[in-house]
């Protein structure tokens, strides 16, 4: 059974404009002292962001992985020992032990926006 | 309400009793509650000293810690079972708390055994047994000169090794008059002895100990004969002594020499109580390999499930692993059969001995040994196992008929689908053909998941390519190593499809070959070839690239990167050696001298990069390429210049060949090598490419490796004049840019290319296919787009922006924190 956590979403932050964002690829922004990784999926006109932090060995470098689908799914591949996950949900897809934790992402008038809790 | 099973143990057959149960009907009926004396769960102990030598636990546990409860299964790890009342059908733990069960199980496995040596008590003697016993042995280490292992057999010899790769000068007391006593023959336990005194391990046969002496800890050991040895660190490795206490205690029958003794179905007296694994003596004997046991706790659930299964016993051929040269016996190794008829091969420089033993006949292979050399173990043991009849010249089996599947005739087609292909998991051929007739399994990881063969030891994964070979073969198709899910192309196919259709980027690829958003294999795949094809500046696909391309550094401990700049064959000048010093200085970055002979800066921020780059190009220096899968280095001897034996100028002949290929994008990185003379210090033939001087001009090595499986080059051509070199040299390069696989080096290449080194001789020298100028040509063009990346970076502010943490704000990461190590500072544990 997949179960789905909907969180509210309190305030949206302002975190950079577009073309700040490589196409088809990651970049960290700040927010409120956090490291949050932001993907832009130009070929599908998505957005995605998670923790920076990889729950594996802790390193701030999810948004410095490499983006793609599994089966349609979108992933991101941490760049340390290769640990993928699911950008939909956070979930590690090669070991079930690890997660992240994903926030939404909406883009408007040229600025992307992340929703903090 | 549902009846309990109480597992004591949680080791490998613990772990494997909880798999098939949690597989088996049996989980509508009973609950499983598991005990495991160890902190960790259940790990692949087989593979013991990769954790010695740094894999982090988590990836040897057999399941995740997790993965117990999502099955329904208790476990309680670190909790030791004390006694069993058998009356009252409870046991008690360490803790002090008591559980029912209705079945008992017992997976005590065994521990290391520990012969009653006087001073065996001291300080500084250890086993090889659990994490426990390396961390022990690890934090013991810094303190120790010397070590000493006692044992020579299978675990002995492993240990020993590990022990001498972590720095210590070792040796190995055995009791026997040859090591493995138990798996080889006198002739090669000698060539065994000779390969291992070559990595410096000290083999003493016939002693036997007969005191550790010491002041509290060891200082060395004493023999019967008189003899000493000083060591001050002793790891036993002895043998095994199965954990039959719990069983002792609980009045059950234990076998005299240890080992609880049960029946072929794993039943003991007791209705109640079964007991698995390393503990247990059935047929007589104590199974001390994991396939045996594994087949035990499939036996087991099936029985307590209704059934009555049995356990006949298991081939004990075994390999030894991780002791850096091959050893490996199976069947009837040390046969003695009467009229049995033996064909041997030795070869005493190579350190290679292979002894086959026929039935007397000649009809069947009854077992052998293979010292030095043992790729042909997989399918011998097969011939073994299966009672094949053989072909007419069975020691082309040992002196190989190379180059087709199996040696001698047999190949795996003709193997019955009842072999066991895989023993660790007791998979069949036929289980593997059905997985990919049926289920569609037309790759080695497909078959992987769908059967679980290959999942354990890892040995059989060989045989799984043939049997797949085999079958796509028979139905007239081929194995196509195709790139991903993504792309229904072989590396081969997509070079030519974007060379011929002028494709330069990945959207547009994917676009119009693929689908899908890619991933982090075809990604990186794609950038390569448009380097190899196009040769631009890397940097306009930086988001296709791995981390280390996309920053043109390799990235490390904490996020941070390091700079190598370009050091052609490892000739510098003072000035600007002070340069590096200085840059190094300014950015307080740790320097180190890499074994490429060159310089490696570490621990500078993504955001340094440019500036650190900017200041050495300003003094003339280039990207070094440390970070690409391109030329590395081209390492040289000082040669004819200098050396009073020097034949010819190795290092400018070094410097040329590496500023040629400077920047050459490949499937693998590229090494290389000149060394002036046959003394060989540049070490060249451990490199992709090699050329060493001779008196008249230079040999041309190729397809040689250090690293996890050295390899050294083949010559590919003697006696060159320098032109006639490099123009082998590009095509030889050109020609495996153009049809390697991904990520596959040049050894591994050659070692797949059908035809071998005969054939990679007649394209390169011979051009028997004609194309040797097309590859000179391809690879002129390729040279002619040669720029340094870093120099294109830094002159481009629009490049230079994307050298950043965050994109919206200047702030660093906060996550980076060092420490200092004699008098530099490296990265703060995570
Ligand atoms: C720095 C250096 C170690 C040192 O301090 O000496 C080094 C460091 C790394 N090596 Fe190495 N290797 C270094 C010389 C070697 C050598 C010795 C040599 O070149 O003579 C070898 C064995 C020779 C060989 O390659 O055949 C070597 C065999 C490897 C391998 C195994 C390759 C193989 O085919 O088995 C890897 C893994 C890989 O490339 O996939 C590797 C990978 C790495 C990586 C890139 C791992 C990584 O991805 O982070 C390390 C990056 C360090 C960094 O941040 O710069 N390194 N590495 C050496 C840099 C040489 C240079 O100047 O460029
Ligand atoms: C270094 C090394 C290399 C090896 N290499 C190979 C190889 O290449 N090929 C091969 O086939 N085999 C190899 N083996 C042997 C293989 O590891 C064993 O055959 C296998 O581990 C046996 O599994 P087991 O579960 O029966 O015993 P174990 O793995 O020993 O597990 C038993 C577990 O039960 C626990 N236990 C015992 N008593 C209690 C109690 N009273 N209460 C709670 N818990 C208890 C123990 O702590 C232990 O964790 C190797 C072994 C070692 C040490
Ligand atoms: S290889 Fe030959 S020329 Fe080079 S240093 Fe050694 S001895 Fe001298
Ligand atoms: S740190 Fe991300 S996979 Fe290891």
């Amino acid at each position: 059974m997949e179960t789905q956590i909907v969180t509210a979403v309190k305030e949206w932050i302002k975190a950079a404009a577009i073309e700040n964002f490589p196409e088809n690829g990651g970049a960290a922004v700040l927010i409120n002292g956090e490291q949050i990784a932001v993907f832009n999926f130009t070929n599908e006109g998505r957005w995605y962001a998670t923790q920076n932090r990889c729950p594996h060995k802790g390193e701030m470098a999810i948004s410095r992985g490499l983006t793609g689908d599994a089966d349609g799914h979108p992933k991101v591949a941490c760049p340390f020992h290769k640990r993928s996950f699911s950008l939909e949900d956070g979930k590690c897809l090669t070991d079930e032990q690890y997660q992240l934790k994903t926030y939404p992402v909406k883009v408007e008038d040229g600025f992307v926006f992340i929703g903090i809790e | 309400m549902k009846k309990r099973i109480v597992l004591i143990g949680n080791g490998m057959t613990g772990y494997k009793f909880c798999e098939k149960f949690a597989a088996s009907p049996l989980v509508k009926d009973y609950e499983l509650l598991v005990f495991g004396e160890e902190f960790h769960p259940a790990y692949d102990r087989v593979h013991l000293t990769s954790y010695y030598t740094g894999t982090i636990p988590e990836e040897l546990l057999l399941a995740p810690a997790g993965w117990y409860a999502e099955h329904g299964i208790e476990l309680r790890t670190h909790e030791r079972i004390t006694s069993v009342d058998r009356e009252a059908k409870t046991i008690s733990s360490a803790k002090e708390l008591t559980y029912h069960y209705d079945i008992l199980v017992l997976a005590t496995g065994s521990s290391a055994f520990v012969p009653p040596i006087e001073g065996i008590e001291k300080e500084g003697v250890f086993v090889y047994r659990t994490f426990d016993d390396i961390d022990q042995i690890k934090k013991y280490i810094p303190r120790a000169q010397k070590a000493a292992v006692i044992g020579g057999g299978l675990l002995g010899l492993e240990a020993a090794k590990a022990v001498l790769d972590d720095g210590l000068p070792t040796s190995i007391v055995e009791f026997a008059p040859r090591l493995m006593p138990r798996q080889l023959d006198p002739q090669g336990a000698e060539i065994l002895k000779s390969k291992l005194e070559e990595f410096n391990l000290e083999v003493l046969l016939n002693k036997s100990t007969e005191k550790i002496v010491g002041n509290g800890s060891i200082e060395g050991l004493k023999f019967t004969d008189g003899s000493q040895l000083d060591a001050d660190l002793l790891v036993i490795s002895a043998g095994i002594r199965p954990r039959d206490e719990l069983a002792k205690q609980a009045g059950l029958e234990v076998h005299q020499r240890g080992g609880i003794v049960v029946n072929s179905k794993m039943e003991t007296a007791d209705p109640c109580i079964f007991a698995i694994g390393e503990c247990v003596v059935v047929h007589n004997m104590v199974w001390g390999l994991v396939a045996p046991c594994y087949e035990m706790a499939e036996v087991l659930v099936k029985n307590i499930g209704g059934g009555s299964a049995e356990f006949l016993g298991f081939d004990l051929s075994s390999k030894l692993k991780l002791i850096g040269t091959d050893v490996a016996s199976f069947g009837d190794a040390l046969s003695s059969e009467i009229g049995m008829k033996t064909i041997v091969y030795e070869n005493k420089a190579r350190g290679v001995y292979k002894r086959l033993n026929l039935s007397a006949d000649g009809k069947y292979l009854l077992g052998g040994i293979l010292v030095g050399e043992a790729e042909e173990y997989n399918m011998l043991k097969q011939v073994v196992n299966n009672k094949m009849v053989l072909p007419e010249n069975p020691e082309d089996f040992i002196l190989g008929a190379r180059g087709g599947e199996g040696g001698a005739g047999i190949s795996v087609g003709d193997l019955p689908d009842s072999a066991i292909i895989c023993s660790c998991e007791n998979i069949s051929k036929g289980q593997i053909l059905n997985a990919i007739e049926k289920d569609g399994c037309e790759a080695v990881p497909l078959i992987k998941k769908c059967t679980k063969a290959g999942t354990g030891c890892g040995g059989c994964m060989p045989m799984l390519d043939d049997l797949l070979t085999h079958y796509m073969k028979s139905q007239g198709r081929e194995v196509r190593k195709t790139i991903c899910e993504h792309f229904d192309y072989t590396r081969q196919e997509l070079y030519d499809l974007i060379k011929v259709n002028e494709i330069k980027s990945f959207p547009d690829l994917i676009k119009a070959h693929g689908k899908g958003s890619g991933c982090e294999i075809c990604k990186p795949v794609t950038a390569s070839l448009l380097a190899s094809i196009w040769n631009e500046v890397i940097v306009k696909h930086d988001t296709i690239q791995d981390t280390n391309d996309r920053f043109l550094a390799n990235i490390q401990q904490r996020g941070v990167y390091s700079v190598v700049p370009r050091i052609p064959g490892g000739e510098i000048t003072p000035d600007k050696l002070i340069v590096i010093g200085q840059v190094a200085k300014k950015y307080d970055l740790y320097t180190k001298i890499t074994g490429g002979q060159r310089i490696d800066l570490f621990g500078a921020r993504v955001d340094q990069l440019p500036s650190i780059w900017e200041e050495l190009i300003d003094a003339g220096f280039e990207s070094g390429h440390a970070y690409g899968k391109s030329l590395r280095t081209v390492k040289s001897c000082v040669g004819s210049t200098w050396c009073r034996y020097g034949m010819d100028d190795s290092v400018s002949f070094a410097v040329e060949v590496e500023n040629r290929y400077k920047g050459l994008r490949s499937p693998h990185k590229l090494k290389g090598g000149v060394s002036g003379c046959v003394r060989e210090c540049a070490e060249a033939k451990s490199k992709d490419f090699g050329i060493i001087a001779t008196d008249k001009g230079w040999n041309l090595f190729v397809c040689g490796n250090g690293g996890a499986n050295p390899r050294h080059a083949d010559l590919l051509a003697s006696d060159l004049d320098k032109e006639t070199c490099v123009k082998y040299l590009d095509r030889f390069l050109m020609f495996y840019i153009k049809t390697a696989g991904p990520l596959v080096r040049t050894a591994k290449w050659l070692s797949e290319l059908e035809g071998g080194l005969g054939y990679l001789k007649d394209v390169i020298v011979k051009d028997s296919l004609g194309i040797g100028e097309k590859l000179e040509m391809e690879m002129e063009e390729l040279i002619s787009h040669y720029q340094c990346e870093w120099t294109t970076v830094v002159r481009n502010p629009e490049m230079r922006a994307k050298f950043r943490h965050f994109v919206n704000s200047d702030q660093i990461d906060e996550n980076i924190k060092y420490v200092p190590m004699r008098g530099q500072k490296i990265p703060a544990k995570a």
